[in-house]
């Protein structure tokens, strides 16, 4: 009965003694990533290579893997994709220099084959969605994702230019805190929100695929190994049962 | 082919060796769930050298090439991918398996006379491991693997007098370099090769005294005969095909639930490959927050609990290593006159599960950015893992006077559980609230009381062993 009392002591302190989980107050956006969708995965090849490209390098992805993973044609991705004398079988590098994007920017762009994985899906279509004006900044965008950030808002053309809603909030201690809760546009673009929410999820799907393209492979793999093993498990347990008869 | 069989065996013993190991290899016939884990662990051995050979054959161990070598792999090498999967995941699910392992010797008393030899040279391969698991973790040049591997060469720094010049020695550089990337390579693919010689002793020690089994008592000294052999222990059946077939059905349930990890999620939420490690190492750029992998995490916490005292934080780094070489002396601090949990007392199970939340807590606290509430309670739960070595002598004693160096033993453990209180209550400036101060501190007397003191005023007397093995 003792050592019952003394695990119920046990149970009881140690969630108690977890602070809440931590990590940023940041709400992100969620989104449905889909391989299989090849029309919204072409798509966000097309805003890839149009709009990151250019600064952004993809040193890990071949033109031809992306043709092949994304049913492409090669005759297409070497008339609309390839902007210069890169062969087909080349990596996405870019032609803008480290120093240039140091000058510029005050920091290289990264390049951006497994930005997938190292920043989450729903992070990157919230960051992607979330940039508005700001004069303070060296760019004149800001991000609240990921404040003062150096990349300027590529695609303004096309979202529109957004301004923040600022919402005040006073916790338990009486602390005010102020924090972006949404955007309102100031300027309309030449997408509709809705329109623009898509081309980010496209845009996004993408960067996911390229992060590692035999996702798609892995996957499939998987499910036969796992018919297979069951299969084969259900043998070597008849077998060992079998065997096994003999020993009392 | 008869023919060449005899000609071979006229030469070198191959019969005898099958014979010996194999189909005249009596083990205990009830082996349980527990018992899969040795194999499952020798099957992992063999595949990290087979998938670790392949990938050496398109990886390049330079700080310039490494990262790309490995996207090389992962992208262009034709089933490169499901190679690199395999390793990485062999690795986290190496330790996993010996974990099981080791908790099997903890729970039936394996490690017990005349078994203190092959628990040594299984610790030993448990610290082979972690040393190429270690090495290997270098190896993508990813940030995690550079800033994990930095944190744990400075350990080495803390040492007095030998430790700036020993951490040089071992990078190679003042920083973790192209040059520590090389030898770490070389070293990674030289020491599981040691490794598996060790294997090949465990066995071969294990083979020697045969097999203890979930009741704790000897086979050998029992009834003989069997339907196998007149000469053989009544209780036992031959490896082969007994446990073969069972060990191949296991086999094939463990490969499902490892070819799932590689085939659905190879990064087992960030456990198994990092997400930080998606970045390529930079010296320049330290991340928010770096921890070793999980099956560090554990010694990690036992590390950062230990406070710095008289001026350096060596005390953090000794307290690791010992947490580690308690358990090398074990044979020795376990004094019950039985082997088997299923004939110790309650003490002893309370005990064991301690030890098991224990090392759960702390390998869950290793991977926490810290804070006040969080290390107080790794010190608690470092003490508690010593507490556990420590009382050993004391839960196990089953009224049997204690020895000189378990007197000792109980001596320390009284001191260090005031020492700890006193430092909660009175050193810590800016410490803890109260209410965590007065739960620890109640909890940390009653473990010692419950583990240390209560055996000594009323023994407790293991139930009678079985004639025979029960089921």
């Amino acid at each position: 009965m003792k050592y019952r009392f003394f695990l119920l002591i046990a149970a009881f302190l140690v969630p108690a003694s977890v602070p809440a989980a931590g990590g940023s107050d940041i709400k992100l956006d969620h989104y449905e990533y889909s391989f299989r969708n090849k029309t919204s995965l072409q798509n966000g090849a097309r805003l890839f290579v149009n709009y990151c490209l250019s600064c952004h390098s993809a040193h890990f992805m071949r033109y031809n893997r992306m043709a092949e993973d994304l049913g492409i044609s090669e005759q297409v991705v070497r008339e609309n994709m390839i902007f210069d004398d890169r062969k087909i079988a080349d990596p996405m590098t870019v032609t803008l220099k480290r120093e240039d994007g140091e000058a510029w920017f005050g920091i290289a762009p990264p390049d951006l084959t497994l930005i997938g994985k190292l920043r989450d899906p729903d992070w990157l279509y919230t960051f992607l969605r979330s940039f508005y004006k700001d004069d303070s900044t060296v760019s004149g965008w800001n991000n609240s994702v990921f404040p003062n950030v150096a990349m300027p808002h590529v695609l303004w053309t096309r979202q529109g230019i957004q301004k923040p809603i600022y919402t005040t909030s006073v916790d338990d201690v009486g602390r005010e805190t102020t924090k972006i809760s949404g955007f309102e546009l100031v300027r309309e673009g030449t997408l509709t929100r809705e329109e623009f929410d898509h081309a980010m999820e496209d845009l996004t799907n993408f960067l996911y695929y390229m992060a590692e393209p035999k996702r798609e492979d892995r996957i499939r793999w998987g499910v036969w190994t796992m018919f297979f093993l069951f299969f084969f498990a259900t043998l070597a347990w008849f077998l060992k049962r079998e065997y096994w008869r003999d020993v009392d | 082919m008869k023919a060449l069989i005899q000609w071979v065996d006229a030469r070198f013993p191959i019969g005898n060796f099958v014979r010996e190991h194999a189909t005249e290899y009596y083990a205990p016939k009830n082996f349980n769930f527990w018992y899969f884990f040795g194999s499952l662990a020798l099957l992992i051995l063999v595949l990290q050298i087979v998938t670790g050979i392949l990938l050496a054959m398109n990886y390049k161990p330079d700080a310039e090439l490494a990262f790309a070598s490995v996207e090389y792999i992962m992208r262009d090498v034709w089933g490169g991918w499901f190679v690199r999967y395999m390793h990485s995941t062999g690795a986290s699910m190496f330790f996993v398996v010996i974990y099981l392992h080791m908790f099997r010797a903890l729970l039936y008393g394996s490690y017990r006379n005349p078994r203190e030899l092959i628990w040594i040279i299984g610790m030993v391969i448990y610290m082979a491991m972690m040393v190429t698991a270690f090495l290997g973790y270098l190896l993508p040049w990813g940030q995690m693997s550079y800033w994990g591997a930095q944190v744990i060469v400075n350990l080495f720094e803390t040492l007095p007098i030998i430790g700036g010049p020993l951490s040089e020695w071992i990078r190679g550089d003042y920083v973790i370099s192209d040059i520590t990337l090389n030898r770490f390579y070389a070293l990674h693919y030289l020491v599981p090769f040691i490794l598996a010689g060790l294997v090949f002793l465990h066995l071969a020690a294990l083979h020697e005294k045969g097999s203890n089994n979930p009741d704790g008592i000897e086979i050998k000294k029992g009834p003989k005969g069997n339907r196998w052999s007149r000469k053989a222990p009544r209780d036992s059946v031959p490896f082969h095909p007994y446990y073969t077939v069972k060990d191949l059905f296991i086999t094939v349930v463990f490969m499902a639930v490892f070819l799932a990890i590689v085939f659905f999620i190879p990064e087992m939420f960030g456990f198994f490959i990092e997400q930080p490690n998606f970045e390529p190492a930079n010296p320049l750029k330290t991340p928010e927050h770096i921890a070793p992998v999980w099956y560090f995490t554990p010694y990690y916490a036992i590390l950062r609990a230990i406070p710095s005292f008289a001026g350096t934080q060596v005390w953090g780094v000794l307290a690791m290593f010992v947490s580690i070489a308690l358990f090398f002396v074990l044979p020795w601090l376990d004094r019950s006159p039985v082997r088997s949990i299923r004939y110790k007392g309650p003490t002893t199970r309370l005990a064991l599960g301690l030890f098991v939340v224990t090392f759960l807590v702390l390998g869950w606290l290793g991977i926490q950015a810290p804070t006040t509430s969080l290390t107080i309670m790794s010190q608690f739960f470092t003490l508690l893992y010593m507490l556990f070595f420590l009382l050993f002598p004391c839960f196990s004693s089953a009224g049997q006077p204690l020895p000189l160096f378990a007197k000792g033993m109980l001596a320390i453990s009284i001191f260090s559980v005031v020492a700890t209180i006193v430092y909660w209550w009175f050193l810590w400036s800016g410490g803890p609230n109260f209410m965590h101060k007065i739960s620890y501190t109640v909890l940390s007397i009653l473990v010692l009381f419950v583990l240390g003191i209560k055996p000594l005023v009323k023994p407790e007397l293991p139930k009678p062993l079985p004639e025979r093995l029960t089921k």
